[in-house]
C-alpha cells in the first residue's frame, strides 16, 4: 500500500444571507441585534425633538403634535418592546463580562444582574416621575 | 499581525449598549404617551426647557444622546455584516458619520439653549 | 435490554469517489440507553464498515467525537437516543471542512491553538533551586474554569462568526489564551496579545453566545472573550494615552 491516498476536502458554505434561519439561537440573536436599528432611530428622533426645543415653542410643541399617530404609535410600541428586549439581554450577559470576585468565590451572576435591573427600575422611575408621568 | 483599532468603537458600543439598557425604555414611555396625544406635564415646553438649561441637564441629555447613537451606530454596523453585506468599510463610514453627526448636532443644539 | 428500532440519515462522503457528500439511511436496531455514538459503532460492526468517524473515550472527556446531531454541535457519545424522536440526522462538525464521511478536516484549528502560546510563560526564569510557584486558591479560581476545554471544537461548529469569517481564531483558541492570561505563575500576556488583539482575534467575536451555549464542559468561552476584549479596549487607551506607562 505504497500509494498516496488523495485527498479532496469538501467545503460547505455557509449561506451569508440566510444563515441564522438554521438555528433558533441564531434567530434570537439576529432579534437582539436589530434592536439598534430602532434604539439608533428613536435617538435621532430625539436629536430631532432637542432641535425642535433649541428653535422655541412654536416649533417644540409642533415636534410634539408631529409625535402623534398611528404610525408614530406603532414605531414606539415596536421600539419600547426591543428596547426591553435589549436590556434584558444585556443586563443577563454583564456578569460574564465582569466577573467580580471577592476572596476566592465569585459573586454570583444573578446577583450582579439582579443589581444592574434594580438600577434599571430606579432610573426607570426617576425618569417618569421627573416627566410627571405619575 | 498588528493589533486592532476596534477598541475605540467599541468601547463607545459597550458604554453605548449600558446607557441605553438604563435610560431608554423609560425614554420611550414617555414619548409613546406624547403619541398618544397623552404628553405627561414634564414633556412641556417650560419643563423640557428648564431641564436642558441648566448645565447638569445639558450633561445628561448629551451623554444619553452621544453614547446610544455610537452604541447603536457600531452594533448596526456588526448587524449588516451579519445579514451578508460585506461592504464593512462603507458601512463602518456611513454608521459612524451619522453617529457623529447626530453627536454634533445635539451639542450644538444644547449650547443653544 | 429495551430494544426499538431507530432511522439514522448519516451524511457520507468519499473523496475518492464522490464529487460532494450525500445522506445515506441507516434503520438500526438500539438498545434504549445507547448514545449516537454506540448507534454508530453498530452501523459500522454489522451494517457498513466503510462509515469513518473520530471517537476515543466514550465518556466525553475526549473531545474526538463531535458531530452535528440534528443540526445541533453535539460530543456524540454524550448524545442519548431517548432525547430524539424519529430521524437522527449526523452531519460532519459544522464550518470545518469534510475529509471523509463524519471526519474533519482540523488543522485549522490546531494552528490556532498553536498561535496563542497555550503554555506558561513565566514572569521570570526561575530555577528550580528557587522552589515551586506558589498560587492561592483564589489565583486558582481566576483561570480554573478555562482549564476545562477538551478540544471538542463544539464551539467552532456553533460560532457563526467562524463559519462567515474562517480566518477568526474562535473561542476555544482565544478562551486558552485567556486561561493562561489570567494564572498568576504567567507573565506572556504580552505575547499573546500580539495575536488574540488583532481583526481576526476577539474582535471578530460579536457575543452571539452560541460557543457558550454547546459547550460540554461549561467552559463559557463566551465570557473569556469578553473579557479579553474588556482588557485589550483598556490597554489600547492605556497605550495610546498614555503610553510612558510601563504595565
Amino acid at each position: 500500500m505504497g500509494e498516496e491516498m488523495s485527498r479532496k476536502p469538501y467545503v460547505r458554505e455557509v449561506p451569508k444571507h440566510t444563515w441564522f434561519f438554521r438555528h433558533p439561537r441564531y434567530m434570537r440573536y439576529m432579534a437582539r441585534e436589530i434592536t439598534c436599528i430602532f434604539i439608533g432611530a428613536y435617538t435621532l428622533l430625539l436629536v430631532k425633538g432637542l432641535g425642535a426645543l433649541a428653535a422655541g415653542q412654536a416649533a417644540y410643541e409642533s415636534f410634539l403634535q408631529g409625535l402623534q399617530g398611528t404610525g408614530s404609535v406603532a414605531f414606539h410600541v415596536a421600539t419600547l418592546v426591543l428596547a426591553i428586549y435589549h436590556t434584558v439581554t444585556w443586563f443577563n450577559v454583564t456578569p460574564k463580562a465582569l466577573p467580580v470576585q471577592i476572596g476566592e468565590e465569585f459573586v454570583p451572576n444573578g446577583v450582579i444582574a439582579g443589581a444592574h435591573y434594580a438600577g434599571w427600575a430606579v432610573i426607570s422611575a426617576a425618569v417618569l416621575l421627573a416627566a410627571g408621568v405619575f | 499581525m498588528a493589533k486592532s483599532n476596534k477598541p475605540i468603537v467599541w468601547g463607545l458600543f459597550a458604554a453605548g449598549g449600558t446607557v441605553s439598557a438604563f435610560v431608554i425604555p423609560a425614554l420611550v414611555v414617555v414619548t409613546l404617551l406624547a403619541a398618544l396625544g397623552h404628553a405627561p406635564a414634564g414633556l412641556s415646553y417650560q419643563a423640557v426647557h428648564g431641564f436642558a438649561s441648566h448645565w447638569l441637564g445639558k450633561l445628561m441629555v448629551f451623554g444619553v444622546m452621544f453614547f446610544s447613537l455610537w452604541g447603536s451606530a457600531h452594533r448596526l454596523r456588526i448587524t449588516f455584516y451579519d445579514f451578508g453585506v460585506r461592504a464593512d468599510g462603507l458601512v463602518a463610514t456611513v454608521v459612524y458619520l451619522v453617529a457623529a453627526a447626530g453627536s454634533v448636532a445635539t451639542a450644538m443644539y444644547l449650547m443653544q439653549l | 435490554m429495551s430494544k426499538r428500532m431507530v432511522e439514522f440519515e448519516v451524511l457520507r462522503y468519499n473523496p475518492e469517489k464522490d464529487s460532494e457528500p450525500s445522506f445515506r439511511r441507516y434503520s438500526v436496531e438500539c438498545v434504549d440507553e445507547w448514545v449516537v455514538l454506540d448507534a454508530l459503532n453498530h452501523i459500522k460492526e454489522t451494517i457498513d464498515p466503510t462509515l469513518s468517524y473520530r471517537w476515543s473515550c466514550h465518556m466525553a472527556v475526549c473531545g474526538s467525537c463531535g458531530m452535528m446531531i440534528n443540526g445541533e454541535p453535539k460530543l456524540a457519545c454524550k448524545a442519548f437516543l431517548r432525547n430524539y424522536e424519529g430521524v437522527i440526522r449526523v452531519e460532519p462538525l459544522q464550518h470545518f471542512p469534510i475529509e471523509r464521511d463524519l471526519v474533519t478536516v482540523i488543522d485549522d484549528f490546531i494552528g490556532k491553538l498553536k498561535r496563542v502560546k497555550p503554555y506558561l510563560i513565566p514572569k521570570k526564569d526561575k530555577p528550580l533551586t528557587e522552589g515551586e510557584f506558589l498560587q492561592t486558591p483564589a489565583e486558582l479560581k481566576k483561570f480554573k474554569q478555562y482549564t476545562m476545554c477538551i478540544n471538542c471544537m463544539l464551539c467552532y461548529a456553533a460560532c457563526p462568526e467562524y463559519g462567515l469569517i474562517p480566518k477568526f481564531i474562535g473561542p476555544a483558541a482565544i478562551s486558552l489564551a485567556h486561561r493562561y492570561n489570567q494564572d498568576s505563575r504567567d507573565g506572556g500576556r504580552d505575547q499573546r496579545q500580539e495575536e488574540i488583539a488583532t481583526t481576526e482575534g476577539v474582535w471578530e467575536c460579536s457575543f452571539t453566545g452560541a460557543c457558550s451555549e454547546v459547550c460540554p464542559e461549561h467552559v463559557d468561552p463566551a465570557s473569556a472573550l469578553q473579557q479579553v476584549k474588556i482588557k485589550s479596549t483598556v490597554d489600547w487607551y492605556q497605550e495610546h494615552l498614555m503610553p510612558w506607562v510601563k504595565k
